[in-house]
């Protein structure tokens, strides 16, 4: 599945009956990356779970196109996106190499789980249950299901948050290599990515 | 292996590890049960009558308490949205969560019921309609209980509103279950186990559908 682009047009969101933004609009082609700014409470991880299909927008609409189709409908698009939410969905009771496994299998992603974990840092903690981890290590297990799940369109909700310098120049350099091989990364983010990324500021 | 038996596995593997729901179901079942003929008497006459009504009612509250995480906890850590993005539908993923629950729940309580049924001096005649009523029963009680738990996911006490949403749509598994043992015990043919075969089939084949609806207007939420 190569995606071309991901088009917004006119979006609008009200949550709990109250309007978070409106009007909103971007274009992002394949090979770019785009940061979501703004203060809490913005709407960022709105945005993203909108794009995720998750949620409906109030208006507007979301556009994906791949391989010249043009795909509107919510839950189609989530064949195309990698998520990395503000949980991190590792179970205390499995082993991050439990848990990639499962994921693995969930996704039908065929890659060397080993490999997965020594490239986030986690080969030594590979086998400890999840309740034992660090909410860092916890975090870049995320990066290691986020890369092995292997889709083109990354939405990113505070990647960086929990992570050590080394952790996150690491997803960093996970974004921008995955941008490299014409993926997208939205990447909503308070802290300063450190690759070159489009911004859109939500008021 | 395909993301179906995936999710089957890990179900059945979160169940069964150290602090799952399958030992506690297990032993809360076995809890009741030995309570009831201790507060009702030593009339054995009596307690072989209501043996089978007893052992229904436990099974349905031993399920109970297991159910309420069955979709919560992947909510709540965010395994669900990441579940919902893959390429498992969630109707497949619904199905095959039911399918765990009754393979670490209802499985295990069947097959434990014998052990019960001497507590109550269950006749001989009886032990085999008990297990197999509960045999064909207790997937509708996974079913069910799986529409009530994917419609309280995001409630934070969801699991004491639970009981009112699953409880009284299980009420005709409890009345041909313990009625298909009661018949036998007569040497009635009383249709009781079709009625619950073709309740248990019912309920199993839609739930996915109905839980799965639930999921999607609670990941909107």
């Amino acid at each position: 599945m190569t995606l071309r682009s991901i088009l917004a047009e006119n979006l609008s969101c009200i949550r709990g009956g109250r309007l978070v933004f409106r009007d909103l609009g971007f274009r992002v082609e394949a090979g770019q990356a785009l940061s979501l700014e703004g203060p809490n409470g913005a709407g960022k991880s709105s945005l993203l779970r909108m794009m995720a299909g998750f949620l409906s927008p109030a208006s507007g609409a979301i556009l994906l196109t791949s391989d010249g189709a043009e795909i509107s409908d919510g839950e189609e698009r989530g064949n195309f996106i990698g998520w990395l939410g503000h949980h991190d969905a590792a179970k205390p009771q499995l082993t991050p190499r439990e848990t990639l496994r499962f994921f693995a299998e969930l996704y039908g992603a065929s890659a060397d789980l080993d490999l997965a974990l020594e490239e986030v840092g986690l080969s030594r903690a590979r086998d400890l249950p999840c309740q034992y981890l660090s909410a860092g290590q916890k975090k870049r297990l995320s990066l290691a299901r986020l890369k092995l799940c292997n889709r083109p369109l990354w939405l990113l909700d505070e990647p960086l948050a929990a992570l050590d310098s080394a952790g996150k120049s690491l997803a960093a350099q996970f974004i921008q290599s995955h941008c490299a091989s014409g993926g997208i990364a939205i990447v909503a983010t308070h802290e300063a990515l450190g690759i070159q990324a489009a911004r859109l500021a939500l008021a | 292996m395909n993301p179906f038996s995936a999710i089957l596995l890990r179900d059945m593997r979160l169940a069964t590890r150290a602090g799952g729901s399958a030992a506690l179901a297990l032993a809360f079942f076995a809890a009741v049960a030995t309570l009831v003929p201790l507060g009702v008497g030593s009339d054995l006459h009596l307690l072989s009558r209501i043996a089978g009504g007893v052992l229904w009612i436990a099974a349905v509250l031993a399920a109970l308490l297991s159910l309420d995480r069955l979709f919560q906890s992947d909510f709540e850590d965010g395994s669900l949205d990441l579940i919902a993005l893959s390429p498992l539908s969630l109707e497949s993923m619904s199905f095959a969560k039911i399918t765990a629950h009754w393979l670490t729940t209802g499985l295990p309580l069947t097959l434990l019921s014998p052990l019960l049924g001497v507590l109550f001096g269950l006749p001989p005649a009886g032990y085999a309609p008990l297990m197999l009523s509960l045999a064909i029963g207790t997937p509708a009680v996974s079913a069910i209980g799986a529409i009530g738990a994917a419609l309280t996911l995001s409630i934070r006490r969801g699991g004491l509103i639970l009981p009112f949403i699953v409880l009284p749509l299980l009420a005709p598994a409890v009345i041909f279950g313990s009625g298909a043992v009661l018949g036998a015990l007569d040497g009635l043919s009383n249709g009781a186990f079709w009625l619950l075969g073709a309740f248990s089939l019912v309920t199993v084949l839609l739930a996915p559908f109905a839980a799965a609806a639930a999921v999607r207007l609670n990941l909107a939420g």
